[in-house]
């Protein structure tokens, strides 16, 4: 086939886009998103070709042997400007302000083309500013109607709280009834945000209240980084997907202002010795059975408004972040004298449900929040890039001690099977009292959907699943209320990937993303020396000092947590139906 | 006494009407019982109307000569000489197209499904059953049958593609949601021969191998649906709906499925959306219906009036069909003539006809003061036709000289319209009925009312602006995802064309 007057050769059917990217060919694109199917709607990928009597677009159209193409013949310049200046039509001018201003998909092809606001500005279909969740923000001025959270709701999550409703130009991605989308089901997940390529749906913004607490509160400010912010913050640098880049994410935080850098790792850890041994019991107690994972907070979410009976079945421990949140704020606080009210903790999450996740009644204890802030990956690399800190070039820190030792079993928690495998090599040990001879459980890892299998501990065999994305998710609870299917413990993550593929990392169009990250994050746990969980040196030391045992009386009340039914919470939408804005 | 007034199309067309009107005037100024008759068969003359008073045949020129013939040969009975016409010319030689019922042909004759039967209904499905699916997709393909629906796709080609397929599932979709503005015809049809539709859908399904089928009407006939829903309760009853129909081992459902108002849903991939339980938004081709259609399953999407073309060409074969119509062009079309028309009915003739003939002899012009001014053809999306080009021939092959058959709608505009009239209904329509899924026409329409809601309220003509309309509907045509936004530029650039050539004001 040949594009643009140069010949190619393909052995395998693909669409016109990935050849054209495939061999460096720049389309424009606005609709399309490798996380989901194609919608053909954005008009921006158009290529000529020949014998076609219209502009074909270049996502859903498949090579043909001798197939000739133009990607930027004149015609094609002239349409896709065109479409451009309409869509700046209805676009808003207020990117100095803008969330997502230097980040956003709408700004660089306009930039690309030379597109002048050649039309006035009529206004959006709606001004709708949805900020009732705590997760995500919806400020539908600036949508363009490309479908995309439409479609990453519906494709990767199945909860469909968008539809586009209404027609032409007065369509907008609605929740049923115009609700506030935190009354809808929606689990804060944060994929809509993710995939938008403008600033219409963006995470809840806490950047700048952080800020103002680092340049001028008298509080002590913790900073904690998740498992997969390391392999995802480069990326808002220009670094390739999947750089590890640990120690320069620490230092830039040093020099951002927090008083302490701690890494969540070590709160994975700690989750891992009280929900194994929490496992460990249910095994010596015979049920309930199964156990689910709930450190992932979309998924918590999930279970408390899809599928109820799932509540009693979640492992009470909390989540990594909460645990070291209550940690420091307790242990760590003592340590440098100061009372939990002295002290701030920020969390850095790939993660929007986090944000959500710290405002549970249930987490609060005697009055005071284990973690008072959750910013996003991408807020994180926004704040350095807004504080002019030279990220590439920094030097590689450490953690500060004790709550930033870490085992690589904690390190994988931030990829789907990660929380099993980690789980497991505790288990294991705890459960037969022998070194497991080989760490890697290589059953639980790979990006299926869903991944299953029957692992042998001691005389035990243990029936275990791994999924991630909350449709393969509601597949797989669909089977076992139908009794097909029968597990002892079941690892969930709402976002592709785990944790590396959430709602709040770097925006990607990168198809591999997912796999590039997940890479990282393996190698980080290979060049660990310690990989299980329960050999912490400083969880060890926590235990001695402060929590004495596993599912004992302090851990209680600093790391377990209990689950409530909310399936009825989201149900009336109907009482936000006002008549004015339906017609 | 009895005044006869040519009425074929050529008399028409030169103002014979306007003169019979005018008889009728003089006899009510003059008090004079006269009964005046157009008479389409009457025959013609050269020069002027052929009126026949009393068995006198006359030539009349104008409305004097008109006066003149009425005072002295009518009230005084007298021989009016000069106005005698020499050579009358046989009504063959202005003989009009006459209609041909093929999907008419069993309109008004029946009530229920055994007046249909005793009409020799389902007689095709029985021969179909018969032959093999292969055969009767070969007998469509041979005649030519042409979608009616207004893209004019060849009907045996699609159920080709569906029948090679390999599903374990495959659905046949009637497109009944006949929302093209001045197009009546699938309503009648589903009023006065449900049957036939029925047939030809169960014709079609055994065709492509589909257990399945939708009939998709749109919500506004809920009241001819009733008619569809007892014909297919009876169709269920007789054994030709449901398992094992006739004996044939072959199995078809038939599903009444309503639409909620939207014109894109008749649109195919937008419609099967809708049956899908969606909004009714186009999808992208390929993959066509036919490859994946219908919940992913191969789909053939068919107009009503194909569908019921179907068990007549299977009964009567394909080289009957082709008698009819042009050679690229087989057959017959319904036209549903409207707007200002004299006579709005739905007339089955032909292809290749004249425009002339469709809106003269069968619409009988236009009325009220105005004269003639132009024809939209095909649906709001089709071309406007300026009266100059009137005698063109209406067949598929039509959109080369720039006049749209499409679904076969025939609306009259009068010189009464101002330009900015009919571009402000064109692109309010298309701006309210534009699904909003790919940019050049959910933003475009929008833009364009808003630069046609300037002129309009301003009063004038922008010319610069025009100039940008034209850019956005051509954009709007090269990079639009479905045939909606693919055909704005019909209409609009028609329009345009006509107002630098003066022919609207």
């Amino acid at each position: 086939m040949t594009i643009n007057g140069r010949e190619y050769e393909f052995d395998k059917p693909m669409t016109v886009l990935d050849t054209a990217r495939k061999v460096g060919i720049y389309i424009p694109t606005l609709c399309y998103h490798p996380r989901i199917t194609q919608n053909g709607s954005c008009r921006m990928c158009l290529v000529e070709i020949e014998g076609q009597r219209l502009l074909q677009t270049a996502c859903t159209t498949y090579i043909r042997d001798g197939m000739k193409l133009w990607t930027h013949s004149e015609r094609v310049k002239a349409a896709v400007r065109h479409n451009l200046e309409l869509l700046r039509m209805i676009h808003p001018d207020d990117c100095q302000t803008c969330e997502v201003n230097g980040r956003c998909e709408l700004q660089d092809l306009l930039q690309r083309f030379g597109v002048e606001r050649t039309i006035d500005y009529y206004g959006n279909a709606v001004d709708i500013l949805d900020e009732s969740s705590p997760a995500i923000r919806r400020d539908l001025e600036k949508c363009v109607k490309c479908f995309r959270c439409v479609k990453a709701c519906e494709e990767i999550q199945d909860l469909s709280v968008y539809a586009m409703i209404k027609r032409g130009h007065y369509e907008y991605p609605a929740t049923a009834f115009d609700a506030p989308v935190y009354n809808t089901v929606c689990v804060g997940c944060g994929q809509c945000s993710f995939v938008c390529p403008v600033g219409a749906i963006t995470e809840k913004p806490d950047w700048r209240k952080v800020l103002e607490l680092l340049e001028d509160g008298d509080k002590v400010v913790i900073v904690q980084t998740a498992p997969a912010t390391r392999v995802a913050i480069a990326e808002e640098f220009g670094a390739e997907p999947g750089t590890i880049s640990t120690g320069k994410m620490v230092a830039a935080l040093r020099r951002l202002g927090f008083d302490y850098v701690f890494d969540t790792n070590f709160g994975a850890d700690l989750t891992i010795v009280e929900e194994g041994n929490e496992f460990v019991e249910r095994v010596n107690k015979g049920g309930p059975f199964p156990m689910f994972t709930s450190c992932c907070p979309a998924w918590v979410n999930y279970a408390e408004k899809v599928f109820p009976w799932v509540t009693k079945h979640l492992s009470s421990a909390r989540s990594p972040h909460m645990m070291l949140g209550a940690i420091a704020k307790t242990y760590f606080a003592d340590k440098i004298g100061k009372k939990p009210e002295d002290i701030v903790v920020v969390s850095i999450m790939p993660c929007t449900a986090k944000k959500d996740e710290i405002l549970r009644d249930q987490l609060i204890i005697d009055g005071w929040q284990p973690v008072d802030y959750v910013l996003t990956t991408r807020e994180l690399g926004k704040l350095i890039r807004l504080k002019g800190i030279p990220f590439m070039s920094l030097p590689e820190e450490d953690y500060d001690h004790p709550l930033g030792v870490s085992t690589g079993a904690a390190a994988i928690f931030g990829v789907t099977g990660g929380v099993m495998e980690a789980a497991l090599r505790t288990a294991y040990e705890v459960i037969t009292g022998e070194t497991l001879p080989k760490v890697e459980f290589d059953e639980v890892r790979g990006l299926d959907g869903v991944r299953d299998a029957t692992i042998k501990i001691g005389d035990k065999e243990v029936k275990i699943a791994v999924v991630h994305g909350l449709k393969n998710t509601e597949m797989l609870l669909k089977k076992m209320e139908r009794g097909e299917v029968f597990y002892h413990f079941v690892e969930v993550m709402a976002c592709p990937g785990g944790c590396i593929g959430g709602g709040g990392q770097p925006k990607s169009l990168d198809p591999d993303v997912i796999r590039k990250r997940a890479e990282a994050i393996y190698e980080i746990d290979e060049m660990m020396e310690l990989r299980k969980s329960h050999e912490n040196p400083a969880i060890k030391q926590l235990y001695k000092e402060f929590l004495k045992k596993p599912l004992g009386e302090l851990s209680e009340k600093l790391l377990h947590t209990h689950y409530r039914d909310r399936s009825k919470e989201y149900l009336n939408l109907w009482k936000y139906y006002e008549k004015e804005r339906v017609s | 006494m009895k005044i006869k007034v040519a009425a074929d199309p050529k008399s028409v067309l030169e103002g014979s009407l306007e003169i019979a009107n005018y008889f009728g005037y003089l006899s009510g100024v003059h008090h004079v019982q006269v009964d005046v008759e157009r008479d389409a068969n009457l025959g013609s003359c050269v020069g002027g109307i052929l009126v026949d008073v009393g068995g006198e045949k006359y030539r009349v020129k104008d409305k004097k000569e008109a006066a003149r013939l009425f005072v002295q040969g009518v009230i005084l009975r007298k021989k009016v000489e000069d106005l005698v016409v020499k050579k009358v010319l046989p009504p063959e030689e202005a003989r009009i197209t006459q209609e041909v019922p093929i999907v008419k042909r069993n309109f008004g004759k029946y009530r229920d499904i055994d007046g249909y039967i005793s009409l020799g209904g389902y007689e095709a499905l029985k021969k179909a059953l018969k032959m093999k699916p292969e055969k009767v997709v070969e007998e469509v393909k041979n005649s030519g049958l042409r979608g009616r629906g207004g893209a004019g796709f060849p009907t045996g080609l699609k159920w080709e593609s569906a029948l090679k397929e390999k599903s374990s599932e495959k659905f046949v979709v009637c497109n009944a949601d006949e929302g093209e503005p001045g197009t009546f015809k699938d309503r009648v049809i589903i009023e006065e021969d449900p049957h036939a539709l029925i047939e030809g859908m169960i014709i079609s399904a055994y065709a492509v191998g589909a257990s399945k089928g939708y009939i998709y009407i749109r919500g506004e006939y809920s009241d001819v649906a009733e008619n569809l829903k007892k014909a297919i309760s009876e169709a269920y009853d007789k054994g030709f709906l449901g398992e094992d129909i006739l004996g044939s081992g072959f199995d078809f459902e038939l599903v009444l499925r309503f639409g909620g108002g939207s014109y894109i849903a008749g649109e195919e991939t937008a419609l099967l959306e809708s049956i899908e339980g969606r909004a009714a938004r186009s999808r992208f081709k390929p993959p066509y219906p036919t490859q994946k259609g219908l919940f992913g399953k191969p789909t053939v999407v068919n107009n009503v009036e194909t569908l019921v073309k179907v068990p007549w060409i299977i009964l009567n074969g394909a080289e009957q069909y082709k008698k009819y119509g042009t050679e690229s062009s087989p057959g017959t079309k319904l036209f549903s003539i409207c707007g200002k028309a004299n006579k709005r009915v739905v007339v089955e003739l032909p292809l290749g006809v004249t425009l002339r003939e469709i809106v003269y002899a069968y619409g009988e012009g236009v009325y009220g003061e105005g004269e003639l001014a132009m024809v939209q053809t095909g649906g709001k999306a089709g071309t406007f036709v300026s009266k100059e080009k009137i005698d063109v021939k209406l067949d598929f092959d039509a959109v080369k000289e720039g006049v749209s058959l499409g679904s076969g709608a025939i609306v009259l505009i009068d010189d009464k319209s101002t330009f900015l009239d009919i571009a402000l209904n064109v692109i309010e329509f298309f701006e309210h009925e534009s699904c909003g899924k790919c940019t050049p026409c959910r933003e475009g329409m929008f833009l364009m009312k808003k630069i046609v809601s300037k002129m309009v309220e301003e009063g004038k003509i922008d010319y610069d602006a025009l100039q940008e309309i034209e850019r956005i509907v051509l954009i709007m045509k090269d990079s639009s995802l479905c045939g909606l936004g693919q055909s704005v530029h019909n209409p609009m650039i028609s329009l345009i064309r006509m107002l630098e050539r003066g022919e609207v004001a």
